[in-house]
């Protein structure tokens, strides 16, 4: 029932901002800057010739693989600093002075080592959702409360196991919000990449709109786009903090 | 009976701001194979780290502890510890959490588990995280998950003093019927006199800190004993009286 009666007024918050735009445009006579309904219309024109699915499409698969590798580096390389002190006390200071720049600042060099493409975008996720990964999951690590890894210790187990049912599940809720702070980021990235150096996906989608004709219909129609699609990954993140074996984490 | 524990010549501190703080001073006992020796002492005196040295999570400055004769120098599954705080693992059900100090290798680990989770009265909760249980259930999880692995002796720190008074005396009872079955060597931390002298076979008090043993009580009473019977009570207004209580009734 709660959640009903809040997304009811999301509802009308969003209506309420809606109407407003669309007064704005009409009351301005604005010539250039797009209606609701004229954003409505570019979508479905895009959506029916198919260019949208394929933009969203080239889009999503730049994510995936960038930010799939750096979940596959992050993870255990954050697990490792996280547990052996040598290792965190060499890599930390270099990836703290590394998370702050931003991605963008990458781009010239992406270029450089990767050229104008799919490996420069996907390196361009890469290098800025791996570190907030691996910078969650050591924290994860060294905030594992003394008393279990006492406790751990207390039966002798093989180290496998230890880390299989200590560590491991004991970083688990860290490494989750590490990866929807990493997906978020990298969500953001993929579209400045494609607006600088490349010829798909949505970023690309809205500045050869602009480009190609003042379309700002679809370059508001690919915001939007963009700004669901994000929603929706931080959701299908969410799902794994529904998983039983974190529910500890958030329950109480 | 063989001694199964020796403290020897203990002693520890720690550095703190205002300079070194002296909690145990040179602590000497010794605790019988199959024992039970309870410790009692006022807040602060330095009962959990006493307990942390003795199941070898603490090095002591000097001194040393022997198990079986043999200096301790780190934990193991000799002897297993049950905290003040509670260590269940909240990532793990509570089968999981029984069978986590069972070698994998061990055959009949899964009745074992299943075994001990009924003995604590969790039948029923084996597949529940530890967070759909209640405050007792946890406690009795974290006794069975110490008893599964047979350990030669048992350390508790005041195991029972979250509970409310029903339940500790529910869950000394149960202690009482599974020691019973089995012979554990026992050292209990607990700040209820009563409890206490329902339990142990020795009752150690401590003075305050820098901490030693200030008095030793032998309880002689049989088992099953009745915290209300004139001895016992006698007992603890003795006891009482050693920790600077006088009571008025
Ligand atoms: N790691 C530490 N560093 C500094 N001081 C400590 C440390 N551990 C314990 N102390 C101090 O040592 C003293 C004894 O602590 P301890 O926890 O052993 O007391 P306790 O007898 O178990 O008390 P309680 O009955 O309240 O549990 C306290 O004054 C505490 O502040
Ligand atoms: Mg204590």
């Amino acid at each position: 029932m709660k959640g009903l009666r809040n997304s009811w007024s999301s509802i009308v918050v969003a209506a309420v901002l809606v109407a407003t735009w669309w007064l704005t445009v009409i009351y301005t006579n604005s010539f250039i800057f797009p209606t609701p309904k004229t954003v409505v219309e570019g979508t479905l024109e895009l959506a029916r010739d198919g260019s949208l699915w394929e933009h969203i499409g080239s889009s999503l698969m730049r994510v995936a693989s960038g930010f799939g590798l750096a979940v596959l580096l992050a993870i255990p390389l954050g697990l490792w600093m996280g547990r052996v002190h040598g290792a965190f006390v060499t890599m930390n200071p270099i990836f703290q002075i590394l998370r702050p720049i931003s991605p963008i600042a990458w781009i010239p060099i992406s270029i450089l080592w990767f050229g104008v493409g799919n490996a420069s975008a996907i390196y361009l996720i890469f290098i800025a959702s791996v570190f907030p990964m691996i910078v969650q999951t050591t924290v994860g690590v060294h905030t594992i409360e003394k008393r279990f890894l006492r406790a751990a210790n207390n039966f002798d187990v093989p180290r496998g196991k230890f880390f299989l049912q200590v560590v491991l599940p004991a970083t688990l809720p860290q490494i989750i919000t590490g990866m929807r702070i990493g997906l978020g980021v990298a969500w953001l990235v993929v579209v400045a990449a494609e607006m600088i150096a490349l010829r798909s996906g949505l970023g690309y989608m809205i500045m050869d709109a602009r480009n190609a004709g003042n379309r700002y219909d679809l370059v508001v129609a690919g915001m939007i786009i963009i700004g669901l699609i994000g929603l929706l990954l931080d959701g299908l993140m969410r799902l794994l903090e529904n998983m039983k074996i974190v529910r500890w984490r958030y329950a109480h | 009976m063989p001694i199964k524990i020796k403290i020897d010549n203990v002693r520890k501190g720690f550095p703190t701001d205002k300079g070194h703080l002296d909690v145990i001073q040179n602590l000497d006992f010794e605790v019988a194979d199959g024992e039970f020796v309870a410790i009692v002492g006022p807040s602060g005196c330095g009962k959990t780290t006493l307990m942390n040295i003795m199941a070898g999570f603490l090095a002591p400055d000097s001194g040393a502890v022997k198990v079986d004769g043999v200096p301790r120098l780190g934990p193991n599954r000799k002897g297993v510890l049950i905290t003040q705080q509670g260590s269940v693992f909240p990532w793990l059900t509570v089968r999981q959490n029984l069978l986590f100090g069972l070698p994998d290798d061990l055959a009949n680990r899964e009745v074992l588990a299943e075994e001990y989770a009924a003995l604590v009265g969790l039948k029923g909760f084996e597949n529940n995280y530890p967070h759909e249980l209640s405050g007792g259930m946890l406690k009795r999880c974290e006794i069975a998950r110490a008893l599964v692995v047979k350990p030669e002796i048992l350390y508790m720190d005041e195991p029972f003093s979250a509970l409310d008074a029903l339940m500790s005396l529910r869950m000394q009872n149960e202690l009482l019927r599974i020691l019973a079955k089995e012979k554990h060597t026992v050292l209990l931390i607990t700040h209820d006199v009563e409890e206490a002298i329902h339990l142990a076979d020795r009752i150690l008090v401590l003075s305050p800190r820098p901490t030693r043993i200030q008095k030793t009580f032998e309880v002689g009473i049989p088992h099953p004993r009745r915290v209300s019977s004139p001895e016992a009570q006698a007992l603890r207004v003795d006891i009482l009286r050693e920790l600077g209580v006088s009571e008025t009734i």
